[in-house]
């Protein structure tokens, strides 16, 4: 059977991560289903001249209510990102966000994606469909340029899917498999990206052996997950 | 003077906005405004309010200092309960949901609407980016769209105009508008004047309205109970 590596030091999960990676970060919030620990060991590598994709910009929440702090990847790493909320999002209220600034400069580059068009271009990216028609930004600044055509009276445009190098996962359970379970809304943009990735890297709370998770509760198969890494419930390793 | 003219609180526009519901309807709702009118829908309505980060059966808010449900929370990240019921699904499947089709109402938030009705949401003009989230999908999938908002800035521009300023979200996607001071319908002949605010005229709508509106030979005051 093919085991997943378990890596003690979420670190070493990340061997491999080099620079000009592309990487998707899962979760819907800073910290609603987002990969806390491997965001953190993340922080820690060298590696620079990185594209992210996800919900937001590159950050997670750690804490709550009045101890809550954020956490940002440094935008002088970062060459580009791909999201739908690069501004505001938890972060406005407590502190200034770096990539508000990075993005009006240009220092970063900025692809805004309507949220249910990133969504199906991972999804896309993962079931191999090179490209789809939605009719979401048929009209809108933020897909002039792209093609649009015209199915049974309606406009479209033309999207393309998204294959991220490495996808940073959160799920509340795996098996040695690397079968995942997710809790509640944490879900969200885990299972799509972990499908899409070259390589996915999931951080969960619990690892079982295969067998103890029923083939009808699993929401992410083990043949899209790579390597495990176990973390506390609080989101440190 | 009808920047002093008395106009709706945002509950009262909330109230108007589930009036509209008939029973069993799937609706999203917005931040904002459109966020108050699950508050103001009667349970007994049956109507099931779709989260797009991935929640079909909002329930309530979770009590504040309290996890009652651990990961539970609405497109706002507010903590909230699920009902008897609900379904929870992933990006990709939420978003299906919209873009499918199968809501049947979709409730907003606006900067600016048109009078073909456009919707501007995302992002004001003259900045250099803005974030569009879920709406321009919600927009364009829901079978109905309303707008819920103030019919004017704070600064007394006018929100309701000939064609939007700001960046388009998406285009001629809203059904009905409902705001502080009127209720106007998107038809293909253009705005109709359906309901005014106690104390306003259709002349005083007309003038923080850009676009004519027709007057509905229904018009009536603004109700917050249904027929």
């Amino acid at each position: 059977m093919a085991l997943r590596p378990v890596y003690e030091n979420p670190l070493d999960a990340l061997y491999d991560v080099g620079d000009g990676a592309s990487i998707a970060l899962g979760g819907f919030t800073a910290a609603l289903g987002a990969p806390k620990v491997l965001f953190q060991a993340l922080m820690q590598t060298a590696a620079k001249d990185l594209t992210f994709m996800g919900n937001g910009t590159p950050q997670v929440m750690l804490g709550e209510g009045e101890q809550r702090r954020f956490l940002i990847f440094d935008a002088a790493r970062v060459r580009k990102v791909i999201c739908s909320f690069p501004g505001g999002g938890a972060a406005r209220a407590t502190v200034a966000n770096p990539y508000e600034q990075a993005f009006t400069d240009g220092s970063v580059e900025l692809e805004l994606v309507p949220q249910g068009t990133l969504a199906e271009r991972l999804r896309a990216g993962g079931a191999g469909v090179p490209a789809f028609y939605t009719p979401t930004g048929v009209g809108a600044p933020f897909c002039e340029g792209k093609e649009v055509r015209e199915f049974d009276g309606r406009l479209y445009v033309l999207e393309r899917w998204l294959r991220p190098d490495f996808a940073l996962v959160k799920a509340l359970r795996a098996d040695r498999l690397g079968n995942l379970v997710y809790r509640n809304t944490a879900r969200n943009f885990n299972p799509p990206m972990a499908a899409a990735a070259a390589v996915t890297i999931a951080e969960v709370e619990e690892i079982v052996e295969p067998g103890q998770l029923s083939p009808d509760e699993i929401t992410t198969p083990g043949i899209y997950v790579h390597r495990l890494v176990l973390v506390r419930s609080d989101g440190n390793a | 003077m009808l920047e002093t003219k008395e106009r709706l609180p945002r509950e009262l526009i909330a109230m108007r906005v589930a009036a509209e519901f008939r029973g069993g309807e799937f609706v999203n709702l917005g931040i904002g405004i459109p966020n108050l009118v699950a508050e103001f829908t009667p349970p007994e309505k049956g109507v099931i309010f779709h989260a797009e980060n991935g929640l079909l059966g909002i329930g309530r808010a979770q009590e504040v200092g309290k996890v009652e449900i651990p990961d539970m929370a609405n497109a706002g990240g507010q903590p909230v309960t699920a009902i008897p019921g609900a379904w929870i699904m992933d990006s990709a499947e939420s978003f299906a949901i919209v873009r499918g089709g199968h809501l049947d109402i979709a409730v907003l938030g606006g900067l600016q609407v048109s009078e073909t009705g456009d919707l501007a949401n995302h992002m004001r003009a003259g900045r250099a980016f803005g974030s569009v989230g879920g709406a321009a999908d919600i927009a364009t999938g829901a079978r109905r769209l309303f707008v819920a908002m103030e019919h004017t800035t704070k600064d007394g521009e006018l929100k309701i105009l000939r064609r939007c300023t700001y960046p388009l979200t998406a285009v001629g996607v809203v059904k009905k508008v409902f705001t502080d001071v009127a209720v106007i319908s998107v038809t293909p002949d253009g705005l109709v004047l359906e309901e005014v605010a106690p104390g306003w005229t259709p002349e005083e709508v007309q003038q923080v309205t850009e676009p004519p509106l027709r007057v509905s030979p229904d018009l009536r005051e603004i109700q917050l109970a249904p027929d």
